[in-house]
Order: structure tokens, then sequence, then C-alpha cells
């Protein structure tokens, strides 16, 4: 794993928690896309043999940090997400760009109901109906944001 | 080239490996207090966010700022002086008032202490969890922020110091489910708990009597039982009272009169007793007076 292959990362990653805590108006903050959980699944179906669960891992924790939710909960949710591309990663190279943002959706699906889950297991309020609203944007967002990080891997000749 | 058979553990065995540190992070962290060094550890490294994504609107502030003209700035002036001087009128008042019951009280012989020091921090408008009430504001340890500390706004009590990180802190709002404080009615210092709902302008009364004298507008004040939050800071207002025949208890809910979701700057308070234990009274911008120095020593 180079040092210019680790920036990468680690910046894409920057950004995406980045967005995640950018102040939006009041109505738009149940449509905000899951920025972390998108770059995590990009990374994992890009670098198969490189990214895997312990970024998701990591991904997850330092943004428990930064929004300041339970600690572990998205640590929690990330790695199984993680692991769950990482098993279908192999399929989704093959699928074409709507079969993928449908699998895309899915993944993301399971990394917030498993968030859901630890919400209402440790007595926490759960969120109602527009909790998966993210998941819908996430995946009509996945092509374009797949392409601009693809494009951002090849301009910075990430290997 | 890609290696033929992965090194390392396998992707299940990672899976389990992440899986077990997850789940021991939710317990400690919803259990222990110890960890919570962890959290402002990797806190401080992501500052820079916080900083950068807060970056936006303050710029917007100053410009605000900036392009205020000066027929603007004069009605501002002006109001701003007005409030002063009603201020100031009430602040008589209350001086003698606040002296009269110190005396009184002394002859009471009750530990009745009065006198804050406080410190205006101004929040970082950042978005964070949103199934959580909470703020983030730009005030941490190095400033003597500590864990419990309560913060107000101009109006009322916002809530409580949750995590203290060196360069911020987060602020655990009353409407926070997992928030309660002990209350009095100021009207006739009927005592209850008010419980945040997760609703930004909700609290619930905990256990209130269907006799109980309480009306909707009834202004609910701290009571100073719980030791976090100094008593006699208005807290909320009574929206509704139901009484329903099925339940033990009536439903009593109230809207915090701070502005939780509005306010710019927020006043973090040290109350006297923790200054006296940290022997910090000296300095407590002479709120310290000798009287109630005496009351704490001779209990």
């Amino acid at each position: 794993m180079s040092i210019r292959f680790l920036w990468t990362i680690l910046l894409t990653l920057g950004v995406a928690w980045f967005l995640t805590i950018l102040p939006m108006p009041t109505w738009a903050i149940g449509y905000r896309p899951q920025w972390a959980a998108l770059t995590i699944v990009f990374w994992v179906t890009a670098f198969p043999d490189r990214v895997g669960v312990f970024w998701a891992f990591f991904a997850g924790l330092m943004l428990d940090v930064v929004t300041g939710s339970l600690l572990g909960l998205h640590a929690l949710s990330f790695s199984i997400m993680g692991y769950l591309t990482v098993e279908l990663q192999h399929r989704i190279a093959l699928f074409l760009a709507w079969q993928q943002a449908l699998s895309v959706w899915l993944i993301l699906t399971v990394e917030r109901l498993v968030s859901l889950w630890v919400l209402s297991a440790t007595n926490q309020p759960t969120p109602g109906l527009s909790y998966w609203n993210a998941t819908i944007v996430s995946m009509l967002l996945w092509p374009w944001f797949a392409a601009l990080l693809r494009a951002l891997v090849r301009r910075l000749d990430v290997t | 080239m890609k290696p033929l058979f992965n090194r390392g553990p396998s992707a299940i065995v990672r899976l389990v490996m992440a899986s077990l540190v997850a789940l021991a992070l939710i317990i400690a962290d919803l259990h222990y207090r110890e960890f919570d060094a962890l959290r402002s550890g990797l806190a401080v490294t992501l500052y820079p966010l916080h900083f950068l994504a807060a970056l936006p609107s303050r710029l917007a502030r100053n410009i605000e700022n900036q392009v205020a003209d000066k027929a603007q700035l004069r009605a501002e002036n002006k109001r701003l002086h007005q409030e002063n001087l009603t201020l100031s009128a009430r602040l008589q008042r209350f001086d003698a008032l606040e002296s009269e019951n110190e005396r009184l009280r002394n002859l009471l012989g009750s530990a009745f202490k009065v006198g804050e020091r406080v410190l205006i921090a101004e929040l970082l408008q950042v978005d964070l969890d949103p199934y959580r009430q909470q703020v983030l504001v730009d005030k941490g340890t190095l400033s003597g922020v500590f864990v419990g500390q309560p913060v107000l706004d101009a109006n009322a009590v916002m809530g409580q110091v949750e995590r203290a990180n060196p360069l911020t802190s987060t602020v655990l709002l009353i409407t926070d489910a997992r928030h309660s404080l002990p209350v009095k009615v100021n009207r006739n210092g009927l005592r209850s708990i008010a419980t945040g709902s997760g609703l930004i302008d909700q609290l619930n009364l905990l256990h209130v009597p269907k006799k109980a004298d309480i009306r909707v507008g009834d202004l609910l004040v701290t009571s100073g039982l719980g030791g976090t939050y100094p008593p006699g800071y208005p807290v909320a207002r009574v929206t509704e009272v139901s009484i329903e025949p099925g339940k033990r208890f009536a439903t009593v809910t109230a809207e915090p009169t701070a502005r939780l979701d509005r306010s710019h700057e927020v006043l973090m308070v040290w109350s006297l007793p923790r200054l006296m234990e940290e022997g910090a009274v000296t300095d407590a911008g002479g709120v310290g007076t000798a009287s109630s120095q005496h009351a704490v020593l001779e209990p």
C-alpha cells in the first residue's frame, strides 16, 4: 500500500466526513447522502484486495467521533457493510450501471438497518420513515459519485 | 501482481474482529466514562473538519456585520441602550433583594450559595447526529470547561456539557431523550422532573399527580436538587396539562424557553461551590461575597 494510496483514501474520507457535518437547511437534512458509506463502497469495489472490513471500521469510528453519535455505532454498521461489499464486489464489477446502483442501495440499506438496530437496542429514540430517504438519494447519486472518484484515482495515478 | 492467495485473516474473520471491537466500544460508551479520553483524542485530530464546516456560516455572519449600514447600527445601538437601561433598573432591585435574601438565609442557617462565573462560548454551526439533540461549542477543557457543566443562553437553561475535548465540547440539550433535570413550578414550588422528548420544542414532566396545582403557562425553573444546575434559572413553560382517566399521573408537556435552535452564543457557568472547590473564588468577578463563603463553611 503506497503512501499516495493512503493519502488519497484519507482525503476522500475526510471530504466525506466534512460533507456529513456541513450545515444544511432543516428540510434537506433528511436527504443528506451517506457520503462516508458511499466512499467506503467505492474503495472496496475499486481495490478489494487492499480496502476491506478494517478500513470500513475506521471510517465508521471516525464518523461516530465527528458526528457525536454513540461511539461504535457506525463502526459496527460500517464493518458489516464493508464485509457485504467485499463479498459482493465480484458480482458488482460485472453489473450494468443501474444494477450496480441497486446493489449499492441494498448495501447502504443494510448499513442503516444495523444502525437502527443498535439505536433501538440501546434505548435511544428511533427515527421515523424519513430515515430511509438517504439510501434512495445515495443510490441515485452513486453513478456520478463513482465516476468522479474513478476520475480522481486515474488523475492521481493511484495504484 | 495480486497474490493468488490473500495473506492475513479472511474477510469473515476480520468482520468478527471488527464487530467485537465495535460492540465493546458501544458498551463502553454507554456505561463507562473512562473511554471518553479515546474519543476526545480522536476529536482533536478531527477538529479541522469541525472548524472548516463551521466556517461558511461564521463568514456569512462576519460579512453581515461588515455590510450593516449606519442606520441599522444606530437602530440596534438604540435598542441595546434601552434594553441595558431596563435591565440595570431591574438589577438594582434584584441586588437589594439578593442581599436581603442572603441575610435572611444566613439567619436561618441554610447553606444557600449564589454567584457564578460565566464564560461566553460560540456555537459551531455543524450538523451533528440528527437523532440526538446536541450542539458543539468552541470552548473546551483548555478554557476550563468540565463534563456536567451547565450551559445557558440569554433566556434560559440550554443543557449541560456531555463531552469536553481540549478545543471543543459537546453540549447535550435539555430536550434530548437521554436528558432529565429536576425542576419546580415557579408559582408554587411544586417539584418535578423534566425529561427531554427528542423533539427540539418539547419537554415531558414526569410523575405529576393528577391533583397537582399546575396550569398551562406556568414557568418551570431549575430546582437545584440534582446538583448539576444552579437553582432558580428558567427552563420551560407548560404548554399542555391533560388528565386521562386510565393513567396514574397527569400528562404535562412544556416548551423550553431557551432558544435551543437559534442561539449563536451560549454561557458556560461555573457555580460557586465548584469554584470554591477549585480555590478560584477570588477571580469570580466579585460574586463570591464573604457572607456566601461563610454559608459554605458553616453548613
